[in-house]
């Protein structure tokens, strides 16, 4: 394991950030936003610095994102 | 932190009224609903199944159908329960796959650890205990890593159980609740209680971390 991937993983993101059941109930919004290309990190404050913080959130994310950019084809 | 709220995008809305309306609706117009949107979160769950196929190297093809049914029949129950928290603000079809997902993922996750001890503690404190090669990093560090060992073993038990679990010793979130009779947002709560006095800790002994500046 890299330096700073260790730090990253034992520190975290370190900035406010929602919660996993936020995260959740924000998630399909956030996906559509993203995958249109919009602003979704201002529209959902705190999802990207929990996404880098919770890897089982960033694995939800990654499948729905590829799953509608799928449906979407 | 609470997310913005926004007002549903009609075009969004337009084509989820349809499926709210069959689902709510009675008898034979409801079944069928309900039956495509069991296909529906099927079709998600064996999306996310055949994409972590390799995690369940023994499973063969029927295990993992029985799999994604039993994702699919767990999600059915959690999007019907939730129907009414669905408010709009993106597609029906998208609300409902995350729940198809999220079923799928967990029971991955938990039958590619069946039967596996969780390492709790050990095995991820001789990644810190040796900074200078396993973890990639130098000598000039060591101040750091002896840092962290030390507050690391400060946390309270249950802070430090989990910060080590999950970011040393790469268990799945879920699968730690579960072996804790936990969830997976209480869990988190825990690393990031954690993670916050670790920062704070280092602050306070001078560290500055943050963009690949952790010097004194």
């Amino acid at each position: 394991m890299k330096r700073d991937e260790l730090l990253d993983r034992l520190l975290g993101p370190g900035v406010p950030e929602l919660t996993c059941e936020e995260c959740f109930a924000e998630l399909d919004r956030y996906v559509e936003l993203v995958v249109a290309g919009e602003r979704a990190d201002d529209r959902v404050p705190g999802m990207h610095p929990h996404l880098e913080g919770c890897p089982a959130c960033a694995e939800d994310f990654r499948s729905l994102r590829d799953l509608v950019t799928r449906q979407g084809d | 932190m609470m997310p913005m709220q926004v007002p549903a995008d009609p075009e969004e809305t337009a084509t989820s009224r349809p499926w709210l309306d069959d689902l709510r609706a009675d008898g034979a117009r409801r079944r069928r609903a309900v039956a495509d949107l069991h296909e529906l979160l099927l079709k998600a769950a064996r999306f996310e199944i055949a994409r972590r196929s390799a995690e369940l190297p023994h499973l063969r093809g029927g295990d993992q159908e029985d799999l994604a049914q039993q994702a699919a029949d767990d999600a059915l129950m959690a999007v019907l329960r939730k129907l009414g928290d669905f408010r709009g603000e993106s597609r029906f079809t998208t609300w409902a796959y995350k729940f198809a997902l999220l079923e799928a993922a967990v029971k991955v996750r938990r039958r590619a650890w069946q039967g596996r001890e969780v390492p709790l503690e050990d095995e991820g404190w001789a990644v810190l205990a040796n900074p200078g090669s396993g973890a990639g990093v130098g000598a000039e560090n060591a101040e750091l890593f002896a840092a962290l060992r030390e507050e690391i073993a400060r946390l309270a038990p249950r802070q430090r159980e989990v910060l080590v679990a999950v970011t040393l010793n790469g268990v799945p979130i879920d699968v730690l609740a579960e072996r804790l009779g936990s969830s997976r947002g209480a869990l988190y709560k825990n690393l990031h209680d954690a993670r916050r006095r670790l920062r704070q800790a280092l602050a306070e002994r001078g560290f500055r971390i943050g963009d690949g500046e952790e010097e004194r």
